[in-house]
């Protein structure tokens, strides 16, 4: 199929090689899960369970809060042994609120789980709603609540489902080992997908780096006519939704705006399998395909772990480090973060679990930018990294935003090729964190200024009733003395009346 | 300067670094240079030795005295570099002092002072240049036909010591040749009323334009090596084809043009393109990374720009050769070129408002 262009990007050295050959293992239970309430974009899920309680695999564990949110399920069957705070799957290192279950070796399924024979004679509301409920959330690492963009059909007129089996970022595998070795079960989630956003084209993209995975899904694919493979050139960021979605159909997604703008909806295919999954066998999202690799991993692989092992457990499992490795990271080395630790659990948004040396990081002594425009070539978004940066660095985030601060897609290719090692992302993670933060707290004096403005409307409004009010009884008072001085009178001129 | 606080990505760099790519430029300057010093023999080398030796100790103090770490930034290749492409372009047998004064001028006037590295508005070889140029024309117009090395007539090491640093003129020590370059014969030649075809019959010859054989500069008269390590650098995607593109693209133009209205004035592109620092300043002088803009188009216009002012500069002003005084002009204008030429924003138009489809997005695929 013809594809188009996009402008930038990088040829990173992919080193898929150390994982793509290990087909996915099933990582047994630690002793202990940590389930953090908190594995998606929107609000904390809020426990349904007891500590002490019994539960089964894939009961419900915490329930989503409001419009943006997903619920959790217990990766196993077991007992609660706390909820409580516990060090989050993130940089920071913070806590967030956790619930910890102690597995009881069974495993054992809950049996209210039930499947649907034909997902495909469900109301495409009733595909979102199940989706919903199992917990599913984008798990290409943006953790966004799928059932909200299986929703989209309401908003927008939308012609073609895309899979991003891209899987751009070095050293991540998972993809290409799902979409290998469960290509028809992903397929089946992606056209529930389909289906539930009332669309019948389904792309599936996929880099000329995955061959494998290509081949399986275009054999897959056979059988329906709607679903094409997209072969992709091998550059990073190709998985990038809107880049994507560009080389496929020829369009930019016009900014702030969303794919769904030009008609487009992109799911991962980890997430076509897990809606697979949850519509098919009932089942919600308690575990998830992990590459757990880098050049201080001795034995690299593809994992399936239940969300909530401890990342030691892996590392342990795949034999330990090597070397210590100079940088621990969760995703892809491009723009996955950095883990403060080993005992942080794992999470659905997590794709990768990396351990990296010094050697395969790069790091180098930051020097004065030198002016290369290398950047301003590799942004695939078109903008002036340079430029953005100097304002950025020199306070003057509105320079910055007016330069496009807010179309970064944060792809860190800038960082990627500065010959000056210029922590670029760096910069633009802190000015966009910052107007994020400005533009809360205008959001608050200007809620406040309103609150003030109303409250003293109100007062000014009780005053002016209480004086009224005042007004209206002196006034009533008046008039029942007038009237009581005319009965008076009145009264006296009957008694003269009849005096006389 | 340890970048271990860093929380953002990415966890990865390409091989690339400021040294790497000033090491880049070099390797492709080498043959082109190489080239000169045989053709100019011991003179030129101890030019070259001079002028990079002086680049090197005036960076290092500088550093000292701006409380700059000075390994780093002297390791960065930078300031040899600086010195290189000054050297490039001096009279190959003129004396000691003028790499010394050029150097001096290059990086502490116009790198320096600007603050150091990247941050100069102006090419820094081409500032020591101009203010040679303007300040000892007589040395600096003072050039000599190519004596290769070992030949006959070359001058041997002890008579390259007496005209570099013993201020010997060269025409009492060896049986050189003074020679004009083609441009400052065509200038002299042109202003005794002389018309152009029958000048440059007698000095211009494109063959030994391409190979370098002319007088000229110590680095800049073969067009072709110096093309040769154009080429390698736009292979290795140090530089971009716009700037040397465009500037050569616009003097050929210009020539053109200007030789079909008025042939007995002007001359051809050939001898344009061939001549003088063309090639020099079109692959390696307007695309000095510090002081080009960054934007594809911002780079064309600016290439355009310094093409357009050479072949000005070489028609009818005093200078028979202008492309310092074109790139140093158009590096002025490097702030406001990218200021107005900037890259479109993915997702929006030129403008810099959100694209927008009519309703026809379905049938879009």
């Amino acid at each position: 199929m013809k594809l188009f262009k996009i402008r930038g990007g990088v040829h990173p050295d992919d080193r898929k090689l150390l994982s793509a050959g290990r087909p996915i293992e099933d990582l047994d239970l630690p002793p202990l899960l940590h389930i953090p309430l908190q594995q998606h974009i929107g609000a904390l899920a809020t426990p349904v369970v007891r500590r002490g309680q019994k539960v089964a695999k894939g009961q419900l564990l915490a329930n989503s809060q409001g419009m943006i949110s997903a619920p959790v399920h217990a990766p196993t069957s077991g007992r609660i042994v706390g909820i409580g705070s516990y060090p989050a799957h993130h940089a920071s290192g913070l806590n967030v609120r956790t619930i910890s279950l102690q597995p009881d070796g069974e495993d054992r399924w809950s049996e209210d789980i039930r499947g649907e024979v034909d997902p495909f004679a469900l109301d495409p509301g009733e595909i979102a709603a199940r989706v919903a409920a199992a917990g599913i959330v984008g798990m290409g690492g943006a953790t966004f609540p799928s059932a909200v963009k299986l929703n989209l059909r309401k908003r927008y007129r939308l012609h073609t489902l895309v899979i991003n089996g891209a899987e751009c970022e070095p050293y991540l595998t998972c993809d290409d080992r799902l979409m290998r070795e469960r290509s028809d079960e992903v397929l089946d989630g992606a056209r529930i997908i389909a289906h539930a956003l009332g669309v019948s084209k389904i792309l599936v993209g996929i880099e000329n780096n995955k061959p494998e995975a290509q081949a399986a899904i275009a054999e897959a694919a056979r059988i329906f006519p709607s679903i094409r493979v997209a072969r992709l050139p091998i550059r990073y960021p190709m998985g990038s939704e809107k880049h994507l979605v560009q080389t496929l159909v020829g369009r930019e997604t016009p900014a702030r705006g969303l794919t769904a703008d030009i008609g487009v909806v992109v799911h991962n295919p980890a997430t076509a399998f897990a809606v697979h999954e949850a519509l098919r066998y009932g089942r919600p999202l308690v575990s998830r395909v992990m590459t757990n690799s880098g050049g201080a991993i001795r034995r690299p692989s593809n994992l399936r772990v239940p969300l909530g092992t401890p990342i030691q457990h892996l590392i342990d499992h795949c034999g330990g480090f090597t070397v210590k490795p100079a940088r621990l990271i969760s995703g892809g080395p491009m723009m996955g973060q950095p883990l403060p630790s080993t005992r942080v659990p794992t999470v659905k948004g997590a794709n990768g679990l990396l351990a990296l040396t010094e050697e395969e990081t790069r790091q180098g002594e930051t020097m004065p930018c030198i002016r290369c425009a290398s950047c301003v070539t590799a942004c695939p978004c078109g903008l002036l990294p340079v430029e953005m940066a100097a304002h950025a660095r020199a306070g003057d985030l509105e320079g910055a935003v007016k330069l496009g601060l807010m179309d970064c897609i944060g792809c860190g290719s800038c960082a990627y090729v500065c010959p000056s090692n210029i922590p670029l992302t760096q910069y633009f993670n802190y000015a966009k964190g910052e107007m994020a933060a400005r533009g809360r707290a205008k959001q608050k004096q200007t809620e406040t200024k309103r609150l003030i403005e109303a409250r003293s409307a109100r007062m000014e409004a009780i005053k002016k009733a209480k004086q009224e009010a005042m007004a209206k009884r002196k006034r009533e008072a008046a008039a029942q003395k007038a009237a009581q001085a005319a009965a008076e009178t009145g009264k006296q001129q009957v008694l003269e009346d009849a005096a006389a | 300067m340890n970048n271990a606080w860093l929380v953002a990505g990415p966890y990865a760099h390409e091989r690339s670094s400021v040294a790497r790519t000033m090491g880049l430029v070099m390797l492709a300057l080498a043959p082109a240079t190489l080239f000169g010093l045989v053709q100019f023999a011991w003179p030129a080398i101890f030019l070259i030795a001079v002028t990079l030796i002086t680049a090197l100790i005036a960076e290092a103090a500088c550093l000292r005295i701006a409380g700059k770490p000075v390994r780093p930034f002297l390791t960065d290749g930078s300031a040899v570099l600086s010195g290189w492409l000054l050297a490039m372009t001096l009279p190959p047998w003129a004396p000691w002092w003028i790499g010394v004064v050029g150097s001096l001028i290059a990086i502490v006037v116009a790198k320096q002072i600007f603050g150091g590295i990247g941050q100069n508005l102006f090419n820094p070889a081409m500032v020591a240049r101009v203010s040679l140029l303007i300040s000892f024309p007589v040395e600096m117009t003072r050039f000599v036909a190519p004596e290769p090395i070992f030949s006959a007539h070359a001058p041997g090491i002890l008579q390259g010591l007496a005209i570099t640093f013993g201020g010997a003129q060269a025409s009492t020590l060896v049986d050189a040749s003074t020679g004009a370059t083609v441009l400052g014969h065509m200038r002299t030649e042109l202003g005794q009323g002389l018309a152009a075809p029958q000048i440059l019959a007698d000095s211009f010859s494109a063959l030994r334009g391409t190979l370098g054989t002319t007088s000229g500069s110590m680095g800049e008269t073969s067009a072709l090596l110096i093309l040769l390590g154009g080429l390698f650098l736009l292979y290795k995607r140090v530089i971009s084809w716009q700037i040397p593109v465009a500037m050569l693209g616009t003097i050929a133009l210009a020539a053109t043009l200007m030789h079909l209205l008025d042939p007995e004035h002007f001359s051809g592109p050939v001898y344009h393109l061939l001549s003088g620092a063309t090639f020099l300043g079109a692959f390696f002088i307007a695309t000095d990374l510090v002081t080009s803009p960054v934007s594809a188009r911002g780079q064309a216009l600016f290439g355009a720009g310094c093409g357009l002012l050479v072949f000005v500069i070489r028609s009818w002003t005093s200078y028979p050769e202008g492309v310092a005084f074109a790139v140093m002009l158009m590096n002025a204008t490097t702030p406001l070129i990218d200021h107005w030429m900037r890259p479109r924003v993915y997702g929006r138009d030129r403008k810099g408002a959100p694209l927008e489809y009519g309703d026809d997005a379905e049938k879009a695929s």
